[in-house]
């Protein structure tokens, strides 16, 4: 046993579940008997009489007919057409498999990892929740080691295995596509776009496991694997289909779990930082696997697996929505949910991105790189900074995430430099100083030009952002107020209130923030910079105090790097973009400009070259009506809003 | 079908008309085809001089003679001889309830033996009216017995605070006319004179809907329509009888026999509602499906208000003259005047008549059967489904059996069905069937719903199973005193759903009822159990029961009406209807306005402002 930290509560209690395996051979583990408790309502079903249900659905039926007469094509010719999407998407999920599934990642995780941390408490919850009701695992997916950890774990403990909504190219991967779908996994198209019919199926898919209960369902509500390591806003097509069936009164409830996966390091980190500055990430194959084998040589220390408490779908809903709507029309026919429905689902799509974010466990190192990225570039880049202050920082910058109420990884012994160790791969610390590796063959001669070495620094720099981005959740709702503080100076808590709620609004493509929870949000703001003595409080008023400084300037310089880089791209827009632009135009220019005024040494951000960061301040306008959408990757600028409202609120510091 | 079933049926159908009346069985069967009350011993009435309180519990269900307890030996038994079960030792019902619900003969929750009378409030009399009202030589009592009785219907509150001798506000008089004209006297009296007025039939609500409204200061006048209680005429050309609305199901069923007929109109509460009570609550009855629900059964009604007499000008079996007006009549509850007398169909009391019974594996596939049943449009005059839980239930009320050989057939049926055919005993569910008509077709009918049934994997399981889920309709509201008895409460009540929302609702509403009471605090798993009771085209009617061990709340009666509330809620929520016969009152008032709509409750709201703009028919139910 082993406690994450002081602040963790015994039944919060962590086991490394890797240390069993080590003691055991691999093979019976493999072969142990498995016996699962599944869902007491669950008739027992095969994989094809799910397919059949599917396809024998009213609802698909009633769609094909609409589809066949849509485009004068035959019902028979559609529904041919629906096996085959339905062949494509269906899971196989069979027990010999998840024996060698789990005998090769068991292998492959013993050697990744020094400890696979799960809490005990979070697994018989679970275990309990399963035999009540279907239920829905919700994990995070910050890489691809993500894929199959739910389902090892529920098979070491005799829990049912899930079946795992996945990306259509892991399908396409030769053999390990088909171990993945007999190990669970399901696959779903990238661009599914207006295609009715699988939507159709999909849908129809999804709802029946959750209806029968079969297995548990897996998917990421965040819709793909995080590039920036930081929650992204959730997707809710999936979150529609897997709640349907408690709007309809299909099943009594539906338990949600959120899982909470933490890394000390990720295995992809390099990747990354790569694929967001543009270079493409190298498509899923399986030569590519193997050749990615050679990550099976590092050290990543642990991995935390957070199970969080079951939610039940009908509490969470309770008030919220009127069942009833669906009185008057039958269920089996497609009916667009009220707005009242679709504000639920984004709610409760919204709530679990943050219960994970609540869930996961803060890294020595996501502190570290929080308080590197605050250093000017050149210090990083060329003379280091000093160890000692970064440690001292570092651990005041700890006490700071207990006082907001994070929820910290935090190793007994020789914490700072066995975390640096760790992540060789992006700072060096040598001779009392600590400074940024960046990538490239020093053996090269060749001078890089200087648009080159932006870029080279912007990469080992994205690497620290994400790293940070880790953090980020726990300083969030502060930082926006620290923000406010620094930018409007006002003391008046309905000023500070209004624009509190003005960044909020900007960054919620940004960050998780549940949607009409602007109030709490500021209140838990404000409480937590009370709590840390960085403000007091009046009915009225809040004041900065002196001893609050540090605290308060450390999380607007957190936060800065974002208002940079929006204000970049808003500044943009206004002077320099045409009325109408283009996707393709829009990202490389800002790329551009971006070098451009990084190297003058007016923009002291590399993040705005992030194209997560440039998709999230087109997706803020197109939500601020600033910027319409023509079609697929055109757009025009409101010019009356962007030149107005949005920028005058904004800062211009 | 399998040999197995045939030779029970061969065993035991049997034709009405075939065997003398003095055998016991047979006689019982002609003279009320009911498994449940044995009608040689009548109903005694006022006019037979002895008020029918008398003879009924003052504090619980049905007849005072007629109860369950636990004898000397700890053995539950029930008492009086009006019931087949009627003297018989249950063997299975001691251990059923304690595991059930966790209740222990030891700990006992008596009721109050006797009336205080002294707990019951001063009448709060009209003295103009009283004097005019005694120069009718119309009957009336102030004596707190009588407005006691008729204070209340038979919702779990209102039993609960009877029992602890709790009494609110009551009826300051009652009276009793004993024919039409009566009934427009005491109305125009009461217009005259600003007095609430109250009619009470049978006294078997279970909506509030007899509940004195504490907010009215007039006085209240319980109109007892039992007088009223005679036959006028039987109309054989066109199978019609004119009926004095007081008139209870069993009297009716009964003079009617003598001429040979019937109505078929059997609600379970028969036995004590009346006729009117029907008619103002949409009554629906068990056999159903051969001869209509009340609203399918009358030809003609006529109904005092305030505004005066409202009647038709003729019988026409159909007419195009607008809204029908008996519309605005049946569901009314009381509240535009009083039904005084109705003509409705009757029919040749069936010539023959058989019970039945189809065990399936599990619910889901006897609501499938049911509603296949529906879709062929085959259902006998009866079909009903019952759970896991309402089958064990239904075992467990099971009488002593007196020969080794019962017990043995018993046993290889058991046998046959739980490891012959696997059926699993925690999950298989039990359909009752009940047949009539004339003896080629019921054995017809038989075969073409056992046919259906052994589509869904039911077994036909006898006719003795079918006939016991019957009587337990008639004696289940006994029980439910027996249970209160041993801090045991609970309720049934109803709904009605489009088929294929039949399963979801039946789990979804026993899951929530369980999840509140758990939330509640309540220390045992509740009794949540469920029927399909009523099939129809385009739906079925279902029943819920529920009961809790309330040991340990401080205030059972709350924690009931919150999870009976959550119930409801959890039925509109899953597309049931506010109510399939019991009516609305007011305990199920709150949901009216979004069940029928605003422009809907302002359409019933200017009816009663024009029939009865003082509101003297002023129990307030409904809007």
């Amino acid at each position: 046993m082993y406690s994450g930290t002081a602040s963790l509560k015994d039944e919060e209690e962590f086991t490394d579940i890797l240390e069993e395996r080590r003691r055991t051979t691999d093979l019976g583990y493999a072969l142990r008997t498995f016996n699962p408790q599944p869902y007491k309502g669950a008739p027992y079903s095969s994989t094809s009489d799910l397919k059949k249900a599917v396809l024998e659905s009213q609802y698909l039926r009633y769609i094909a007919k609409e589809i066949a007469l849509e485009t004068g094509s035959s019902v028979e010719k559609v529904r041919q057409e629906a096996r085959g999407i339905l062949e494509e998407m269906s899971h196989n999920l069979q027990l010999g498999f998840i024996r060698l599934m789990a005998y090769t990642v068991n292998k492959v995780f013993k050697r990744l990892f020094r400890s696979i941390y799960v809490n005990m408490e979070g697994l018989n919850m679970l275990q309990q929740a399963i035999q009540e009701s279907p239920v829905i695992l919700m994990p995070n997916h910050r890489s691809y080691v993500d894929f199959l950890i739910v389902s090892f774990i529920l098979f070491t403990y005799d829990i049912p295995i899930p079946v795992i909504a996945a990306g259509i190219p892991l399908a396409s991967m030769k053999v390990v596509g088909e171990i993945l779908r007999r190990s669970g996994a399901f696959f779903i198209r990238r661009a599914i776009g207006s295609d009715k019919l699988y939507w159709a199926v999909l849908s129809e898919y999804v709802r029946t496991i959750v209806r029968t209960g079969c297995a548990p369902l897996e998917f990421y509500v965040e819709g793909f694997r995080s590039r920036t390591l930081k929650s992204v806003v959730p997707k809710l097509g999936m979150m529609d289909m897997v709640l349907e069936p408690y709007f309809k009164g299909e099943v009594f409830d539906i338990t949600l779990v959120p899982i909470s996966i933490s890394y000390d390091r990720v295995v992809e980190e390099s990747l990354l930082a790569l694929e967001l500055l543009g270079v493409p990430k190298p498509k899923e194959s399986t030569t590519g696997l193997f050749k990615a084998s050679r990550v099976l040589q590092e050290d990543y220390g642990c991995m935390h697996v957070n199970f969080g408490r079951p939610l039940s779908v009908r509490q969470l809903c309770e008030g919220k929505i009127n069942r009833s709507e669906y009185n008057l029309i039958p269920r089996d026919l497609p009916q667009r949910p009220s707005t009242e429905i679709q504000d639920c689902v984004n709610w409760v799509a919204h709530l679990i991105v943050r219960t994970q974010e609540e869930g996961s466990l803060i890294s020595p190192w996501s502190l570290m790189a929080c308080l590197l990225l605050q250093a000017p570039i050149t210090t990083l880049t060329e003379e280091g900074l000093q160890w000692h202050g970064l440690t001292e920082k570092t651990l005041w910058l700890r006490k700071l995430v207990l006082d907001f109420r994070g929820r910290l990884n935090w190793p007994d012994s020789d914490v700072m430099s066995s975390t640096v160790a760790l992540h060789h791969s992006i700072v060096h610390h040598k001779a009392g100083r600590v400074c940024l590796v960046q990538d490239g063959d020093p053996a090269s001669q060749d001078p890089l030009s200087p648009e080159e070495g932006v870029m080279r620094t912007a990469a080992a720099v994205l690497m620290l952002v994400s790293y940070r981005n880790q953090a980020l959740h726990v300083f969030v709702r502060p930082g926006i107020l620290a923000t406010a503080i620094h930018i409007t100076k006002s003391t008046q808590k309905d000023e500070l209130f209004s624009f509190f709620c003005f960044l909020r609004d900007v960054f919620a493509n940004e960050f998780i923030f549940i949607p009409g929870r602007a109030s709490q949000d500021f209140d838990e703001a404000c409480s937590l910079l009370q709590k840390c003595g960085a403000v007091h409080m009046s009915e009225q008023e809040v004041t900065v105090l002196e001893t609050g400084l540090e605290v308060l300037s450390f999380l607007q310089k957190l936060l800065q790097p974002f208002l940079d880089s929006y204000q970049l791209i808003f500044r943009y827009l206004c002077e320099n973009g045409a009325h109408v632009f283009t996707e393709k135009q829009f990202l490389p220019a800002v790329q551009n400009l971006a070098t451009k005024l990084i190297l003058s040494g007016d923009l002291h951000t590399f993040e705005v070259l992030s194209s997560d960061t440039q998709k999230n301040v087109l997706s803020a306008l197109r939500r601020l009506e600033a910027v319409t959408k023509l079609r697929a990757g055109l757009y025009i600028t409101q010019k009356e809003l962007l030149g107005g409202s949005i920028p005058t609120r904004f800062p211009l510091c | 079908m399998s040999g197995f079933s045939d030779n029970i049926m061969r065993l035991s159908g049997r034709m009405l008309s075939q065997y003398p009346a003095q055998r016991d069985w047979d006689g019982k069967l002609t003279r009320a085809p009911h498994p449940g009350i044995i009608p040689t011993c009548s109903i005694v009435t006022l006019s037979d001089n002895l008020p029918k309180q008398e003879i009924m519990k003052w504090n619980g269900w049905g007849y005072s003679d007629s109860k369950f307890l636990y004898n000397k030996k700890g053995q539950a038994e029930f008492t009086g001889k009006r019931y087949r079960l009627s003297g018989m030792i249950i063997p299975g019902l001691r251990e059923w309830m304690e595991s059930t619900f966790g209740a222990n003969l030891q700990h006992k929750t008596p009721a109050a033996p006797i009336l205080n009378s002294s707990a019951v409030q001063p009448p709060t009399l009209n003295e103009a009216f009283l004097k005019e009202l005694k120069s009718t030589g119309i009957p009336f009592s102030h004596d707190a017995e009588d407005r006691v009785f008729r204070s209340h219907g038979h919702c779990l509150h209102e039993i609960f605070a009877l029992r602890e001798g709790k009494i609110g506000r009551v009826p300051d008089l009652v009276v009793w006319p004993n024919c039409h004209n009566d009934v427009v006297k005491i109305v125009e009296l009461a217009c005259k004179h600003n007095v609430c007025l109250m009619p009470y039939g049978g006294g078997t609500s279970v909506s509030s809907a007899l509940e004195c409204p504490p907010e009215e200061t007039r006085s209240i006048v319980s109109l007892d329509t039992s007088q009223m209680n005679r036959i006028l005429w039987i109309d054989e050309k066109n199978l019609t009888a004119h009926v004095e609305a007081g008139i209870v199901g069993q009297d009716l069923e009964r003079l009617l026999n003598e001429s040979g007929y019937c109505t078929g109109h059997e609600p379970d509460s028969m036995e004590f509602s009346s006729l009117g009570g029907w008619v103002a609550t949409r009554a629906s009855g068990m056999k159903k499906n051969i001869y209509g629900n009340i609203e399918d059964l009358v030809v003609h009604i006529k109904m005092v208000t305030p505004q005066g007499v409202i009647e038709k000008s003729c019988q026409g079996p159909r007419m195009s003259t607008g809204p029908d007006v008996h519309h605005f009549i049946m569901g009314s509850e009381g509240t535009l005047g009083v039904v005084t007398e109705v003509t409705m169909k009757i029919r040749p009391m069936p010539e023959y008549q058989k019970y039945g019974s189809v065990v399936f594996p599990n619910f889901e596939m006897g609501v499938a059967c049911l509603r296949e049943v529906a879709r062929q449009r085959c259902a006998p005059a009866s079909i009903r489904l019952m759970d896991n839980e309402q089958f064990k239930f239904g075992h467990a009320l099971k009488p002593q059996v007196s020969s080794i050989f019962t017990s043995f057939l018993d046993g290889l049926k058991k046998f046959y069905i739980t490891k012959f055919k696997g059926f699993d005993p925690n999950r298989l569910c039990v359909a009752t069937l009940l047949f009539e008509g004339d003896r080629e077709k019921v054995l017809q009918h038989e075969k073409q719903v056992y046919d259906i049934a052994a589509k869904f994997g039911g077994l036909a399981a006898g006719e003795d199973n079918g006939q016991r889920g019957y009587m337990l309709t008639f004696v289940i509201a006994y029980l439910r005193d027996l249970g209160m008895d041993y801090y045991v409460i609970g309720e049934s009540f109803e709904t009605s759903v489009p088929w294929d929302r039949v399963l979801d609702i039946c789990r979804n509403v026993k899951a929530r009822i369980v999840r509140e009471c758990k939330d509640k605090g309540v220390q045992f798993p509740p009794l949540s159990t469920c029927r399909v009771t009523q099939t129809y085209d385009a739906g079925a009617c279902v029943y819920f029961y529920f009961a809790f061990n309330y040991r340990g709340l401080s205030d059972p009666v709350h924690v009931y009406e919150q999870v009976e509330h959550a119930a409801r809620e959890e039925i509109l929520a899953n597309g049931g209807s506010l109510s399939h016969h019991h009516g609305v009152g007011k305990l199920r008032k709150e949901w009216m306005r979004e069940t029928i709509s605003s422009v809907g409750m302002g359409m019933l709201k200017s009816v009663k402002d024009y029939v009865d703009p003082n509101n003297i028919f002023g129990n307030r139910n409904l809007l």
